[in-house]
């Protein structure tokens, strides 16, 4: 006995409706313009405070700082697309990053070897996550804050308060972060293939597709047959993996680990995403965004440092940054909302 | 019933939500001390009706007394602190707060230090069910309580508030007959201490056994009022029926094929039971019935969203065991929904990514999905049902009802299946652009299709179906042939009223 309203299409309000359909692609692009332009803006105005902020070594040292994290980003914004989210992140890299370590410390397989191990342990951590979430149901932020600690938990057991040092770690290893290919640091070229692969496969592979109906719209995505199980099991899967990837570069970019390696990361990455435009509540949002918020929180940071600015500064200008990119996002989302009520599609 | 003054007067309401008009100049009045019972079909306008009387949606035009006086709505507080109480047909509790709470929620008694006074309000709450004759425990939490207990505590609610009308939207839809009866002699009693009672029902033997007039609405107009002692039940159920509907495109004849799914004894404990029934390829076979009798929940059985408890499927004389949407698929079963919106689209997507999100995985080679077949794809399926847009890129969200439910069907046609589950298909569409969906359902069943329509408009069933059944609280009431089908025969099985 509902009765909806519908709009008969009247050729101007077709037309206005195009328009307003242009707009919100545009918005939808306008998000990584927008990151682009606070980041130019960001550059110029620290530039004129401090010029040695720019220079090539400079930017070369914030893409370092930002490559891991924008590696565990990726994993991060699969995971977010599809409504859940992924807080054990940080627990993954550390234990991952020990646990390498720990192998190359005893050279038992060899530095491949190790690395394929590492990662192949941030897949079991993700695909135990998928299992809590996907099958036995239990609510990504809940479960994944109980596997944060239970993660952390088994780090400090393997590492009982022993550390890996950069002398036990083999020369080939540490290697592979302070090595270039053509002039560029290898671990920003990773972090960037690993970013492009995942951003065109969830633009263009049927699963990356799936993964959106599913954030988009669950009730939908169940009723034409999507897996929904399998493909957020996945998801996590993927997150995993990618955590498991900055774990093992992790020994190798800092020289030594510790428990304590990478100890609240995920914040920063789901800061990274949000700010990147990845609606929380899934189903929009790119990885190239989340990668873009993941270096504008490293560039500020980076500028902060070189201004002499106290963390107190720091720390609050990234919870104004992330206030104001969710705050412009709900804003713009009311404003085309209200535009649709009134062109009377509901 | 003498000739008093109404305690509640509507004249000449309309409501219109964008192309549907919902209510066009309805009168009705509400006597204190009767039980006055509003019936139509789907749609007719009840729900609007009672929506307005809450406060929730304000008339476009007429106007409303009570007690002689104007009455103007701002919303549903205003409804209630004038004494208008309306127990909607699922309670809209706390389920978490005790009964007490829930009664007195907003208002709850305060000591002398301004916290909660729970032993009065304990106290007021238990002699409001004592009043009402019921015995119920006032300090337990509402979660856990039956659909009629809770209805109970709305109607405490209600009393506590001193509600001189009472509306009450279907409140039997989900009750045994036992709870009925007590229901019942409840809203006697309230009769009797003079509170006025709008009881919106379609249930025949309810409607004549309490009601002391009634009022018909059919597509947003008020019918008739009248004595009960003055109606039949069937002169009710052709005021109810009738409905016009401009334009239609009835079926054409196609072939009639072998049996493409054929249903023994479903049942889905609580919603449906022991359905049977087939259809053919080229048929299309109409599922009639009033909202809730089940139609939707057995096509949801039969795609694989719900289970069913008991009973068998055979798809093309075979045996299956749908137990998710994809084994559906597979079986070449698909399911156009209700609610489009809710079920049918992404409303993000593009035309092209909806039209092919079902068989993505297939469209893929190596893990990419081939775009140009994709595009060419939606564009042949849009083309055939000539889904009005800018091109296959444009968003779903864009599209007008007609075309978003064009673009739902072409999403399912891409899946080349046999079965065809429609849903309200035309629901919320405009005229024209029902009369094209109609000509593509009926295209389709040429083509052998088989195809249960789910409807609540009944000339649609009857210009569309070759044969129509008619469920009435989860059973099967009749079964009519195309021939021997009229309004008024599936209104009477859907109400519950077989004669002869």
């Amino acid at each position: 006995m509902s009765v909806r309203a519908i709009d008969s299409p009247s050729s101007s309000a077709l037309s206005g409706r195009l328009g307003l359909e242009r707009t919100l692609t545009l918005v939808a692009r306008l998000r990584e313009v927008g990151i682009v332009m606070v980041l130019l803006a960001v550059v110029a105005i620290v530039t004129i405070q401090a010029p040695l902020f720019f220079s090539v070594s400079n930017f070369e040292q914030i893409l370092l700082n930002v490559s891991l994290i924008a590696i565990v980003a990726v994993g991060q914004t699969t995971v977010v697309l599809t409504r859940n989210v992924d807080l054990s992140v940080g627990s993954v890299v550390g234990l991952v990053a020990f646990a390498t370590g720990d192998l190359l410390k005893e050279h038992s397989l060899g530095v491949a070897g190790a690395i394929a191990v590492g990662c192949l342990l941030g897949v079991g951590l993700g695909a135990f996550n998928g299992l809590l979430v996907a099958v036995a149901k239990v609510p990504a932020i809940v479960a994944t804050l109980g596997t944060l600690y239970v993660y952390r938990g088994l780090d400090f057991l393997i590492a009982g308060g022993k550390q890996v040092s950069a002398i036990d770690l083999p020369r080939d290893y540490l290697g592979i972060a302070s090595s270039t290919v053509l002039g560029v640091p290898t671990l920003i070229i990773a972090a960037a293939l690993i970013a492009l692969a995942a951003a065109y496969l969830l633009r263009n592979s049927g699963a990356g597709r799936q993964l959106y109906a599913i954030g988009s719209n669950p009730a939908a995505a169940e009723v034409v047959g999507i897996p929904t199980q399998r493909l957020i099991f996945g998801a996590f899967v993927v997150c995993g993996l990618c955590a498991g990837i900055a774990g093992v570069l992790w020994g190798s970019r800092f020289g030594s680990v510790n428990a304590l390696a990478a100890s609240g990361l995920e914040l920063q990455v789901i800061a990274a995403v949000v700010v990147g435009g990845v609606n929380i509540f899934g189903g929009s949002g790119t990885v190239v965004g989340a990668v873009l918020g993941a270096v504008l929180l490293a560039t500020i940071e980076n500028a902060l440092r070189i201004l002499h600015l106290s963390e107190f500064w720091l720390l609050a200008i990234d919870g104004a940054i992330i206030l104001l990119a969710v705050g412009t996002d709900a804003a713009i989302r009311g404003y085309f909302q209200r535009i649709l009520v009134r062109t009377g599609r509901r | 019933m003498s000739e008093t003054s109404p305690i509640l007067q509507l004249t000449g309401i309309s409501k219109r939500f964008g192309a549907v008009q919902a209510l066009l100049d309805v009168d009705l009045g509400l006597l204190a001390g009767e039980v006055h019972a509003l019936v139509g079909e789907n749609g007719a306008g009840k729900s609007t009706l009672v929506k307005i009387l809450a406060g929730i949606h304000r008339p476009d035009a007429g106007e409303m007394t009570l007690n002689g006086r104007e009455l103007v709505l701002s919303g549903p507080a205003a409804a209630r602190q004038l004494g208008i109480a309306v127990i909607h047909q699922h309670p809209n509790l706390f389920p978490d707060l005790t009964v007490a709470e829930n009664v007195f929620v907003g208002r709850l008694p305060r000591n002398r230090v301004r916290g909660v006074d729970w032993s009065e309000l304990n106290r007021t709450a238990e002699r409001l069910f004592q009043n009402l004759g019921v015995k119920q425990s006032v300090s337990v939490p509402v979660r856990g309580l039956s659909v009629a207990d809770q209805q109970l505590v709305e109607i405490a609610k209600a009393l506590s508030l001193d509600a001189r009308v009472l509306v009450m939207d279907e409140p039997t839809a989900s009750l045994s007959s036992h709870e009925v009866e007590r229901l019942f002699t409840i809203i006697r009693q309230l009769r009797s201490r003079g509170v006025a009672i709008l009881f919106v029902d379609h249930r025949m033997e309810e409607v004549f056994e309490i009601a002391d007039r009634l009022s018909v609405l059919r597509d947003g107009r008020h019918v008739i009022t009248a004595l009960i002692s003055e109606l039949t039940p069937a002169d009710a159920i052709r005021h109810m029926v009738g409905r016009r509907l401009e334009t239609l495109f009835p079926k054409e004849p196609a072939t009639i094929g072998e049996v493409a799914l054929e249903v023994r004894g479903l049942t889905r404990a609580g919603v449906f039971s022991d359905a049977s029934f087939e259809v053919r390829r080229g048929e299309i076979l109409g599922l009639a019935g009033l909202v809730g009798a089940g139609r939707t929940e057995i096509a949801r059985v039969l795609f694989g969203i719900d289970k069913a408890d008991a009973g068998e499927v055979l798809v093309a004389g075979k045996h299956v065991d749908i137990k998710s949407p994809r084994d559906a698929m597979r079986l070449g079963i698909v399911y156009v929904p209700e609610d489009r919106h809710e079920q049918g689209l992404v409303l993000d997507f593009s035309i092209a990514a909806n039209v092919s999100l079902p068989i993505v995985q297939k469209l893929s080679r190596f893990l990419v999905v081939d775009r140009a077949q994709e595009e060419r794809l939606a564009d042949e399926y849009s083309k055939q049902l000539q889904v009005r847009s800018t091109g296959v890129e444009q968003a779903a969200s864009a599209l007008s009802g007609g075309n978003q439910q064009k673009v739902v069907i072409a999403k399912w046609l891409a899946t080349e299946p046999t079965v065809l589950l429609l849903d309200e298909p035309t629901q919320g569409v405009d005229i024209g652009a029902k009369a094209e969906v109609h000509r593509i359902i009926s295209q389709l069943a040429g083509q052998g299709m088989a195809i249960v329509l789910i409807s609540s408009e009944l000339p649609e069933v009857l210009g569309m179906a070759d044969r129509i059944v008619v469920l009435h609280e989860g059973r099967i009431a009749a079964e009519f042939g195309r021939d021997d089908a009229s309004q008024e025969r599936i209104m009477a099985a859907a109400t519950g009223h077989v004669d002869a």
